[in-house]
């Protein structure tokens, strides 16, 4: 159905839109990132994997400056967005995150109702100039999150009521209602059960229309599934990058292999 | 001090008994501690508690009770005429213990001897200049009536007191005999004192549950006693507060309970808005270093005693408000004594209190609902007014009711800053009083405890305890429900 | 499924257009309100602390000068004639002649000491000099006598308490418009004492018997001191601590290790909660009647005091003990039990002595608590009682009569005369000194002690 709109965005698909290079990041004393350079190209789901402690949640979270938020985290290197360096002191990570959204590896709706969860984003950015404006883009994210059909006679229930899985495509939502470009999405799927899990997966190849999608999984399935690119993690460092498909059939990396075999992780 | 030498005498025969339990275990088994069930300190415990459990137990119950039974007996054997129109039962029997004691004291200090304290006649004797010679002053003169109630109470103490050493003594002789009988090696001495001392840790964890009995008990009766004095409904719905001890009060506890919450509500709005502010910016602005440095500072506020801030509020606020608005200033006030004076001050008291138990609470807000609005690109303070308050609102809720509690129940800042007038007035420069400073006022000095201006202070204490209860009830109620919901 | 949103509508737009290296309006409004909150934030720390600032200072600006004390050094002449008309000192004899048989002494000491300086005063008798004398002087020579007989007839250097006035005017609180209306001094004794004070004869000392003196009569603040309460409160304080000490712990461990989940124990628990909360006045209706009223223990005594404390902060005691209760982990539990000890041996042996030091902390911070606590001492009658003996002996102390010190500090307060507001914020900072060191005695003991599992 999105086909028709959506020809002349894949042909953009090889556009970079996140590039980062020479990225450390260290907690504390600890070197958690080593040397990181990665291309994120537009309309593409790229997966990041590797095994716990690998570091891939942590480079995640430095795509929208989430890492902000922790005190001993310290990020050295360039990332930049649309050729912009993130990590400018001219930069506004309030900004930043508007263009970069978020979903988490474990469900958070606020505690209010499932209007009021999705319309938090728009009013804090004065997107909507009238409530009918504010009603037309919740009504979009919802849909957009997959999600409408089941709470459209119940938006003013809270959204914490929801089941797991329908509380993670409204966090989903939530997050595509500000319209951002890039959608980072941190193992989404493992607080839910293999239904819901499915739901949300059918749901990132359809964002992948309108957005830039980064998934970090533990599942080597479901990268495979979702993502075009995938980039294996291994002791902070970036072990191998490239399409999904040479990656799960013909790694260069030894390490890459094994762990797909299942040998490490 | 004989009960001292009494229990002087039950803890050295418990310690008398722990050795013996000990050696008899040790010689029934032989001198050999393999073939005795337990180790042979349980077989001295044994005998130790048996020997001070029932004899203590005994001693405290018969010093509870025998004052009150020789009172109704002393009160029973009173002639009629004794209680005269202008008193009451209550304080003939007071007059009563007092010469009981006055003579105690003569005899101890030489000036009688115990026959002639008996057998003294009020007829012949001054007894009052008597007593006072041996530094016992009474009001009056004693009558016949009460100084022969006095010698009979004197002699049913002393016949009491006489049964109690002898039933004591032979409880401790005889648990310790029975305890030693049943020591032998076979005997399971320890099971049997650990399910001595586990009755014992129940017992100290019932203490809790009889203050409350007796809070609730003493509230009750003499509530009833007053209201048997003074009408329920006059006390709920007067308007007038104007207590006087000559009769004819109008003890209505309406304007107290303005007072109380006017003050209470001034010193929320003082604490509620800083302790916020203050636990918000501790627990989400401030650097490790401030934090470490400004929440033990500010902690220091709550272990002030309320002395002090009462002091605080009388010399030191309470003259500065009334440079301000007093005479020389805007004239709204009289006297540095008022309902702003009070609320200020128990609102720097309460400060701590609000930001602690805030700060817990915004604390207990999940991590993850804060990254959800920081990954939609929310700045922070955006977070903490529309995700992590209406998330915690509950708990602060919660919060607010506690500091509430506290504001009504407090006493020394009120008594000492608020003023002793009981009106009902808008005007917060305006001195009024509270429910706690006239349980104060009602029950010091020398009032009559059996009058209606004394016993109304039990009545306050009844509302001040329910409604401290309800609040209190209500906000840990709100506070549980809050935590569960993020455990 | 989303042709609806498949036309780009008006708000398609995404929420920050443009370059990120540029704030766009918006963000830097939100960016302002976002520093008005911080500054909020920032603010009620600073009141907070402001206020705390205030109070000490208040405390100590009005409170130092109670710990200084004005004297007049003079020599009296004790005249054999007046305090000794047998002249055979018998102890008994001298025993007989009241203060004001040394009064006038004491007057014309002070007197010859301004003739002899040649101060040019418009006083030409001994008696004017009362006003400069506090009345406890004449007590202090004639304790000063009675315990050393061979003084009569002597010139002895005395240093006389000066009265509350001059005390005041020495130290600022008394000023020349305010005793224009007061009848105990005028201004040309105020000269006077200019005149002294420069001659060194009137000086300011240490006033100890601040710190161990008894309570005065109402007129003579410059005598009254803390001491007394300060035995009181030390006898309430062991009370307290001999008896909710093992209480507390007693009733913690049951709860923590023994009690099965059944109502008696709810019961127990909701009650504990809702008592730590109750206000503290109401435990002063409780021991008026039930330890007074009912079991007739005696009015102001100590023993009340503790008792009615000590049920006060029993459920203080009994939180913070469970809460150590249950920081050991229970691998310790398990093994003792492991080895073959039983329930009650593996608490007294292994966990208790564990959770010692957290268990005297709380207890220190209770009995803090307690000692600074006020108004149920009001209700038995610890307030309106002059604390002017010590007690006598051990059992005394728990039984005679006495204050404590808040309850002596309120006393200060409500008196009529401002020198007792200097005495009461002094007394304030004994108090604080008591509170402090037990705080920071808890702290140490949680620092040297503190376990990380």
């Amino acid at each position: 159905m999105y086909d028709a709109v959506n020809t002349e965005q894949s042909v953009q698909q090889t556009d970079t839109k996140i590039s980062a290079r020479n990225v450390q990041v260290y907690y504390g004393d600890t070197h958690a990132i080593k040397d990181v350079d990665v291309d994120i190209a537009g309309n593409t789901v790229t997966a990041f994997i590797g095994p716990s402690g690998c570091g891939k949640s942590t480079f995640l979270r430095c795509l929208n400056r989430m890492n902000d938020t922790i005190d001993i985290c310290r990020v050295e290197g360039l990332i930049e967005l649309d050729g912009e360096d993130i990590y400018d002191p001219k930069v506004d990570p309030v900004q930043l995150r508007a263009k970069v959204g978020m979903v988490f590896q474990k469900p958070n709706p606020f505690p209010k109702s499932i209007y009021d969860n999705i319309a938090y984003g728009p009013r804090i950015h004065g997107m909507a100039r009238s409530k009918a404006d504010l009603d037309e883009i919740v009504e979009r994210a919802l849909r957009r999150g997959a999600i409408w059909d089941e709470v459209k006679d119940r938006l003013d229930a809270p959204g914490t009521g929801l089941s797991g899985g329908q509380q993670q495509r409204l966090c989903i939502a939530r997050a595509v209602a500000t319209e951002p470009e890039v959608l980072l999405m941190d193992e989404p799927c493992s607080a839910l059960d293999p239904i819901a899990t499915a739901q949300v997966e059918e749901l990132i190849d359809e964002l992948r229309q309108n957005y830039s999608v980064v998934i970090v999984t533990h599942s080597m399935q479901q990268a495979a599934r979702v993502s075009q690119k995938t980039a294996f993690f291994h002791l902070g460092n970036l072990v191998e990058f490239g399409d999904t498909s040479q990656i799960f059939t013909n790694p260069e990396d030894p390490r890459t292999e094994s762990y797909i075999t299942g040998r490490i992780g | 001090m004989p009960v001292f030498w009494l229990a002087l005498i039950v803890l050295a025969l418990a310690a008398a008994g722990f050795l013996a339990g000990r050696v008899r275990a040790l010689s029934s088994g032989g001198g050999n501690i393999r073939n005795l069930h337990s180790l042979p300190a349980y077989y001295g415990w044994h005998v130790a508690l048996m020997v001070l459990v029932p004899s203590f137990l005994i001693l405290i119950v018969w010093l509870l009770v025998q004052p009150v039974l020789v009172n109704n007996a002393v009160s029973g054997l009173l002639p009629d005429r004794a209680v005269s129109e202008d008193t009451t039962l209550g304080l003939v029997m007071s007059d009563v213990r007092r010469v009981a004691d006055g003579l105690d004291a003569a005899v101890s200090a030489g000036a009688m001897t115990p026959d002639e304290a008996q057998s003294i006649r009020s007829e012949f004797t001054n007894v009052r200049d008597k007593l006072g010679s041996v530094g016992v002053a009474l009001g009056s003169d004693v009558s016949p009536e009460i100084l022969s109630a006095a010698q009979k109470y004197r002699g049913m103490t002393a016949t009491g007191r006489f049964w109690m050493t002898v039933v004591v003594l032979a409880a401790a002789v005889g648990g310790f005999a029975f305890a030693l009988r049943r020591t032998s090696a076979g005997f399971r001495a320890r099971n049997v004192v650990e399910s001595g001392i586990r009755a014992l840790l129940l017992g100290a964890a019932s203490i809790a549950v009889l203050t409350t009995i007796g809070i609730v008990l003493s509230l009750v009766f003499n509530t009833i006693e007053f209201f048997r004095l003074y009408p329920a409904a006059d006390f709920f719905f007067g308007l007038t507060w104007a207590p006087s001890f000559g009769g004819g009060s109008q003890l209505g506890i309406l304007p107290l309970l303005w007072g109380t919450f006017y003050i209470s509500f001034i010193a929320l709005a003082v604490a509620v808005p800083i302790g916020l502010f203050a636990a918000i910016y501790l627990s989400e602005y401030a650097g490790p270093k401030v934090r470490a440095m400004a929440k033990p500072l500010l902690e220091v506020l709550a272990g002030i005693p309320t002395i002090v801030y009462g002091l605080f509020a009388l010399l030191t606020v309470g003259p500065l408000l009334l440079g301000i608005f007093g005479g020389q200033g805007l004239g709204w006030m009289q006297a540095g004594t008022a309902v702003m004076t009070a609320g200020i001050v128990m609102g720097i008291m309460l400060i701590p209190f609000v930001s602690s138990l805030s700060d817990d609470i915004i604390n207990a807000v999940p991590q993850s609902m804060r990254d959800g609005s920081y990954g939609l690109g929310a700045t922070k303070s955006e977070t903490i007014r529309q995700v992590v308050i209406p998330a915690a609102l509950p708990g602060i809720v919660g919060a607010v009711l506690l500091a509430a509690s506290r504001a009504i129940g407090e006493t020394m800042i009120v008594v000492l800053g608020a003023g002793a007038a009981a009106r009902l007035s808008m005007n917060p420069f305006d001195a009024m009083t509270t429910v706690t400073a006239k349980i104060v006022s009602q029950l010091t000095g020398d009032a009559d405890f059996a009058s209606p201006e004394a016993l109304v202070a039990f009545a306050l204490g009844m509302t001040l305890f329910i409604v401290t209860l309800g609040l209190n009830v209500l906000a840990l109620y709100i506070v549980r429900k809050y935590r569960e919901q993020y455990e | 499924m989303t042709d609806a949103t498949s036309t780009p509508g008006p708000m398609d737009a995404p929420a920050v257009k443009g370059s990120l290296h540029v704030q766009d309006a918006r963000t830097r409004k939100r960016n302002a309100a976002e520093a008005r909150f911080k500054f909020y934030g920032l603010s009620a720390v600073a009141i907070g602390l402001v206020f705390l600032v205030v109070l000490l200072t208040a405390i100590i600006g009005n409170g130092v000068g109670a710990f200084q004390q004005s004297f007049i050094a003079a020599q009296v002449y004790l005249d054999p004639a007046r305090l000794d008309k047998a002249g055979d000192r018998n102890i008994e004899d001298i025993k007989k002649v009241s203060t004001f048989g040394y009064t006038p002494l004491i007057q014309q000491a002070v007197f010859d000491k301004v003739t002899e300086l040649g101060i040019d005063t418009p006083f030409d008798d001994a008696k004017d000099m009362k006003a400069l004398i506090s009345a406890s002087a004449a007590a202090i020579v004639r304790d000063e006598v009675i315990a050393n007989p061979d003084l009569i007839g002597q010139t002895v250097e005395f240093r006389l308490l000066a009265a509350s006035r001059v005390d005041g005017y020495l130290k600022g609180r008394v000023s020349r418009d305010s005793v224009a209306r007061d009848k105990n001094i005028d201004a040309e004794h105020l000269d006077l004492v200019d005149a002294l004070r420069d001659e060194g004869i009137i000086a300011k000392g240490f006033n100890a018997s601040f710190i161990t003196g008894a309570d005065a009569s109402e007129s003579r603040p410059e005598q009254a001191g803390l001491g007394v309460s300060i035995l009181g409160s030390f006898f309430m304080m062991l009370v307290v601590l001999g008896l909710s000490l093992p209480v507390g712990v007693a009733a913690s461990i049951y709860l923590e290790e023994f009690a099965s989940k059944n109502r008696l124990t709810d019961i127990i628990e909701v009650n504990i909660s809702n008592l730590a909360a109750v206000p503290s006045i109401v435990f002063g209706i409780l021991g008026l009647a039930v330890f007074i009223q009912f079991m007739h223990l005696p009015q102001s005594a100590p023993l009340v005091g503790g008792l009615v404390l000590t049920l006060m902060t029993l459920p203080t005691i009994i939180i913070s003990t469970r809460a150590s209760l249950k920081a050991v982990p229970p691998s310790i539990r398990d093994a003792a039990l492991g080895v073959g000890a039983s329930k009650m041996q593996s608490v007294f042996h292994h966990v208790l002595p564990l959770a010692m030091p957290g268990i005297l902390t709380g207890t220190i911070i209770g009995l803090a608590q307690a000692l600074g606590e006020t108004a149920p001492l009001l209700l038995i009658g610890m307030v309106g009682y002059i604390a002017t003996n010590y007690p006598e002996g051990l059992a005394g102390g728990f039984i005679d009569p006495n204050s404590a010190m808040p309850a002596q500090i309120y006393e200060w307060a409500k008196r009529a005369d401002p020198a007792y507001y200097e005495r009461a914020w002094g007394g304030i900072i004994i108090l604080l000194v008591f509170l402090m060191t037990m705080n920071i005695i808890a702290i140490l003991l949680r620092r040297r002690f503190e376990r990380r599992w």
